[in-house]
């Protein structure tokens, strides 16, 4: 691991910049996901930020099946995303796909999509239909635990 | 070579770069802490500006395929050259006592380069919604940037006719009306010049992901991101330098503290009350109320110079 590499990571776990993708979600999660950063959980207390760019991005958090139309994007955009970087499934959905796995869209769960760009990607699963503001945060810190 | 040496500490060390950062660290610091305590929460850490600068410096820089590698590389540097320049010439004004012919121009001309760089940074990295916030930006610029010359001259005006930060800096100019009208002008083109949230427009990150730093990872955002951090630091310093009568010397440094305090908060106040605006709205406000405002303010100080009143 070069110096750079480790910069990096001692930065990522003080001030993690998150990029939220729905990749055909119900929007339950990013309803959700609004809740875990509004004042009242507080998550800027972490360095937790939300970006608008992927490029920004240091968290990539992906709710939803991952559906036709929207697989391509989602490689796109993890390749967009500076290294290194880590890589939510959020919700019972983007785990496993959910309800929806044999969904005639859908293409297959976040992790598969995920590997077949970089095999050694950091994943971390949040299941939960949706998780709750309090179980985001600990996931967000327990993802850069792992980094 | 003395007279080098000492230069390059200017640059590097006290007014320069380093003092400027360490205060603009701070300063971005109690942005977010001021917001935080605004909408009841507890906010960030003492260090969390410099942990995101870390560890910007220490991510992947990702060049886009569309994106003219040059230009796109050196536009964030050049802003921030500028902006530790004009640093350089505000310090050793407040803190030196040292001045030189006209620096008021060259610091008009310097605080103007970072906002050019990110018109430029973002137009080199090839990307549609980059290009729609310099747009949005140049926009702005053009906006804002007659209600502050006016402004600026009203200050000549009444400090004489001179352009030096000495002598503007020796007497608090805020003292008449046509101080306080140019002062309340400048302090909303601060505003925009920060890009602070009504006039955000550029970076709009619901509708243009960030705008023209759309593309920047790595070095090159952390540069950009630390040129906004000297402005925070340098746009109030400049409107105290002109209105306020400077930091002032010895125990005058803690009411200059105070001055500092009152601006910074002051724009931290009115970016968390407002919504923001279109650019139409603002271009349309700048050009008729401020400039008008502004326009009224060149008046009151011309006649209060031509038939030697003081307070106007």
């Amino acid at each position: 691991m070069s110096w750079k590499d480790r910069l990096a990571l001692w930065g990522i776990k003080r001030s993690p910049w998150v990029y939220h993708i729905n990749t055909g979600a119900c929007n339950n999660c990013d309803i959700e996901i609004l809740d875990a950063l509004c004042p009242r959980y507080d998550a800027e207390r972490f360095g937790i930020k939300l970006v608008g760019s992927p490029r920004h991005a240091d968290v990539l958090l992906v709710s939803g099946p991952v559906t036709r139309h929207s697989e391509q994007p989602l490689r796109d955009a993890y390749e967009a995303t500076p290294k290194p970087c880590a890589v939510i499934a959020f919700g019972a959905c983007g785990c496993s796909s959910g309800i929806f796995k044999d969904g005639v869209n859908v293409n297959g769960t976040v992790d598969r999509v995920i590997r077949e760009e970089d095999p050694e990607a950091v994943i971390t699963y949040l299941p939960g239909c949706p998780p709750k503001p309090e179980a985001i945060l600990s996931a967000a810190l327990k993802t850069l635990e792992a980094l | 070579m003395e007279n080098w040496l000492l230069w390059s500490v200017y640059l590097l060390i006290f007014p320069g770069i380093g003092f400027a950062m360490v205060v603009g660290i701070l300063a971005s610091w109690v942005d977010r802490k001021v917001t935080a305590r605004i909408q009841f929460r507890v906010g960030p850490p003492l260090l969390q500006p410099v942990y995101d600068l870390v560890k910007l410096v220490g991510k992947e820089v990702v060049i886009p395929v569309s994106a003219q590698p040059g230009v796109f590389l050196l536009a964030p540097l050049v802003g921030f050259v500028a902006a530790a320049l004009s640093a350089v010439i505000l310090g050793v004004n407040n803190f030196l006592g040292q001045s030189f012919l006209a620096d008021l121009i060259v610091l008009v001309y310097l605080l103007l380069i970072p906002s050019l760089a990110i018109i430029v940074g973002g137009s080199a990295s090839g990307n549609p919604h980059s290009s729609i916030g310099a747009s949005r930006e140049m926009k702005l610029v053009m906006a804002y940037e007659l209600p502050l010359i006016l402004a600026i001259v009203t200050v000549i005006i009444n400090a004489g006719f001179s352009l030096d930060l000495a002598v503007i800096s020796a007497e608090p100019q805020i003292s008449s009306i046509s101080g306080v009208l140019a002062f309340i002008v400048s302090l909303i083109c601060i505003q925009a010049k920060l890009a602070e949230v009504p006039f955000d427009i550029p970076e709009a990150e619901t509708e243009l992901m960030e705008g023209p730093l759309l593309e920047y990872s790595g070095l090159p955002l952390a540069i950009f991101k630390a040129t906004h951090m000297l402005l925070l630091y340098l746009l109030p310093l400049y409107l105290i330098t002109i209105f306020l009568g400077g930091i002032g010397t010895g125990y005058g440094i803690i009411w200059g503290g105070l001055k500092y305090l009152l601006i910074i908060v002051l724009i931290i106040l009115i970016k968390n009350t407002n919504p923001r605006l279109r650019i139409d709205q603002a271009v349309v406000f700048f050009w008729t109320w401020m400039t008008a405002l502004a326009g009224l303010a060149v008046l009151l100080a011309g006649v209060g110079n031509i038939y030697g009143i003081g307070w106007l």
